[in-house]
């Protein structure tokens, strides 16, 4: 007897629906024994993960900053990837987008300047993201180079870029040498929506994108076409749909949105640049984007998830003193069984029986 | 089955929040930790100063610690997290979490805060550190008699001011035992990154230097320093086991004391904002046990501690000379004031190389 995983003849809806509720289900069930194992209440630690932030206003609004730049990178990756576009750079173009709007704040700096300087940082950032973006682009559609490798070395490009930046031409003058720009200006700084509170206009920006992404990729004929190029290549070619383009336009859009993420997480809550104004938002948001299944709604609650699950670690520390690891290892627990339970949409489990009579043939 | 389960959840829930009723009464403290307290260096000094005062004053107050916050937009919501958690005195400890320390701290003026190595303070955050410099000093004059080569490697992480008058105060050491003695300088541009910290431990080594010197939080330099048989100084902690043959000696940080004079302030009502810059006098670093070298060399090291921590050997004695030729205004009668030594951005003579983005 053998248990095989065989691909099903056509993808099953059930268990695409049920698949997340399964996979949150599983990571409870295990989490629930590796916390009772180090000798904590599992019910308090899972209240203290998902319920307790869910229940207080300053929670739920550090929730949506946290989700507020992994939604935006990952709507604009769900494109990239639905058009069988790879980009992988995500947090190169997060980090130039930062550095490209921060000139402006940089340059501006004590001037009275007025309201123009925010709403051009956010510009800047996105067109310098889409740029950035352009080049892993025009490399695959000129030359094929695999624009998995180059947009990932482009990060560490940009990483040391903006590490130059701040510690020489921009730094604080007044910063005892640390690496980091002076402070923003207030006309530089996203407003925030709450007196007192961290939510800012970045967030509402978030959602327009997500809405922005529903009715592009629902509703008009480019969204048609990239899901087209994506699924079927070669219907695409023949219905006349250019592959190439598409690749520019949706790294474009995707490095555009990465870049304009950045600048408002510089000029939002972190208000000044700085090295490691990213914990790694532009690789965050590819599991977002595939646990969103690359679906601008799924994004949303994707990421809005990942956000509690960190938010939630942080109140299991303070709370139930649950070291950080366990945080860790709890979010690679739930990556893993989403992925494993994703599978079983395509393919089934199935036992199989030695055949008896060929058995008894051979001896 | 569901009826025993809601109730046990009631129950358990239940006595979640009495045990949080009795823990009320107690102070609640709140640390902010820059690596996991496994690091075996800053951090790790800063847990064991958490634990010294637990021991101390375990009933009357609760500590709590986030651990591995990144001095980014992230430490901002860590403190705050801590403040909402009811902690009335919170200790941030890494020099990156000053502005989000101040912005939570002019959020909440009734909580109040301690902010290590910074150097901005208000009514309800206060900041302390260390000379270490001090330590350094002692550190140059081993070095220097006891590199064959005359070359040190020094392993830095920021070239903020505290760093670099470390280097500064090992090189003016060094250079009234050795007035030729030459440093190489690596920027790991990290504090707690042990695959780099070993990178630039080999890259110094490649290049000459036979006693490693540092000012980031792993012992991972120390290893490096072990495996090839050279010298080094363990940073923050004891890094004897990690380098039995290697480790000269190493600065020890001892925030146990601190921390317990300041909580029990906070219990007296008696707290309020300071800036704490301790050095051998005050116990805020100890040396640990001089090793690896011989007897002569451990006496120099010995009769240097106790003529600092007497206060009869300053390390910027004047003339301290600039790089440039010119000396250093004297600020502080016969040696560098307070002031210029927390602000120092330039190296002294006979350091060839520069500060970086001068």
């Amino acid at each position: 007897m053998q248990l095989v995983l065989e691909k099903r003849a056509e993808r099953s809806n059930t268990i695409a629906l049920a698949s997340p509720l399964i996979a949150i289900g599983l990571t409870i069930a295990t989490m629930s024994i590796l916390f009772a194992v180090l000798g904590k209440n599992p019910l308090l630690a899972l209240h203290a993960y998902f319920i307790a932030p869910l229940t207080d206003g300053y929670s739920l609004q550090e929730i949506a900053v946290k989700a507020t730049p992994l939604v935006m990178i990952a709507i604009g990756l769900s494109l990239c990837y639905l058009a069988n576009a790879w980009n992988i750079g995500a947090e190169g173009q997060f980090l130039i987008g930062a550095v490209a709007g921060s000139w402006i704040a940089v340059k501006t700096q004590g001037t009275d300047a007025g309201a123009w300087v925010l709403p051009v940082m956010l510009l800047l950032g996105a067109i310098a993201g889409a740029l950035y973006a352009l080049i892993p682009a025009i490399c695959k559609v000129k030359f094929g180079a695999s624009e998995i490798l180059t947009s990932l070395m482009l990060v560490y490009v940009a990483d040391l870029f903006l590490d130059y930046l701040v510690r020489g031409p921009w730094r604080d003058p007044h910063g005892f040498n640390f690496p980091t720009t002076a402070e923003f200006d207030p006309v530089a700084t996203v407003p925030l929506l709450i007196e007192g509170g961290r939510l800012h206009l970045g967030s509402i920006i978030a959602l327009l994108v997500v809405a922005a992404a529903a009715v592009l990729l629902g509703r008009t004929i480019k969204g048609f076409e990239i899901r087209v190029v994506g699924a079927a290549p070669r219907a695409a070619r023949f219905g006349g749909f250019n592959a190439n383009q598409l690749i520019i336009l949706t790294f474009a859009v995707s490095g555009a949105l990465a870049g304009l993420a950045g600048i408002i997480e510089v000029a939002g809550p972190v208000g000044h640049l700085q090295p490691g104004i990213s914990p790694g938002y532009g690789f965050t948001a590819i599991i977002v984007a595939f646990l969103g299944r690359l679906n601008p709604i799924g994004i949303l609650i994707a990421g809005l998830f990942l956000a509690l699950t960190f938010i939630g670690g942080e109140q299991a520390q303070i709370a139930m003193k649950i070291p950080l690891d366990v945080t860790k290892v709890f979010q690679g627990i739930l990556l893993f069984y989403v992925l494993a339970c994703d599978s079983l949409i395509l393919y089934r489990f199935r036992l199989v029986f030695p055949n008896r009579q060929v058995a008894r043939g051979t001896g | 089955m569901r009826k025993t389960l809601v109730a046990l959840a009631a129950g358990l829930l239940l006595a979640g929040s009495v045990s949080a009723a009795s823990a009320a009464d107690k102070l609640k403290v709140g640390f902010i930790y820059l690596g996991p307290i496994g690091d075996l260096g800053w951090t790790y000094q800063h847990d064991q100063g958490r634990l010294a005062l637990e021991k101390e004053l375990g009933d009357k107050i609760e500590t709590t610690y986030l651990e591995n916050v990144p001095e980014g937009p992230d430490a901002e919501r860590a403190i705050e997290q801590l403040v909402r958690a009811g902690n009335k005195l919170i200790f941030t400890t890494s020099f990156g979490y000053m502005d989000p320390t101040l912005k939570v701290a002019k959020k909440y003026p009734n909580v109040h805060f301690e902010h290590a190595t910074g150097y901005k303070r208000d009514k309800n955050m206060s900041t302390y550190s260390s000379k270490w410099y001090q330590g350094r000093y002692i550190q140059g004059l081993i070095a220097a008699k006891m590199s064959k080569t005359g070359v040190l490697g020094y392993i830095g992480s920021f070239p903020i001011p505290e760093v670099v008058s470390g280097i500064n105060a090992t090189i003016l050491a060094a250079q009234t035992i050795n007035p030729n003695i030459k440093v190489k300088i690596i920027w790991a541009n990290t504090w707690f990154d042990p695959g780099k910290e070993a990178d630039a431990a080999k890259a110094l080594l490649d290049q000459g230097a036979d006693v490693i010197m540092q000012h980031t939080d792993s012992p991972a330099a120390m290893q490096i320093a072990a495996e090839r048989g050279k010298l080094a100084f363990g940073q923050d902690s004891e890094m004897i086991k990690f380098g039995p043959k290697a480790q000269l000696t190493s600065i020890l940080d001892t925030w146990g004391p601190y921390y317990i004079a300041r909580v029990k302030a906070e219990l007296d009502g008696t707290w309020k904002s300071e800036d704490t810059w301790g050095g051998l006098d005050s116990h805020m670093f100890a040396m640990a046990p001089y090793t690896n070298m011989p007897d002569d060399v451990k006496k120099l090291a010995e009769d240097a501690q106790a003529a600092i921590t007497a206060g009869k050997l300053h390390p910027f004695k004047c003339p301290v000379v600039g790089q440039d030729g010119k000396e250093v205004e004297c600020k502080g009668g016969d040696h560098l004031d307070d002031g210029q030594i927390l602000g120092m951005n330039f190296y002294v003579k006979g350091i060839d190389d520069k500060v970086p983005g001068k």
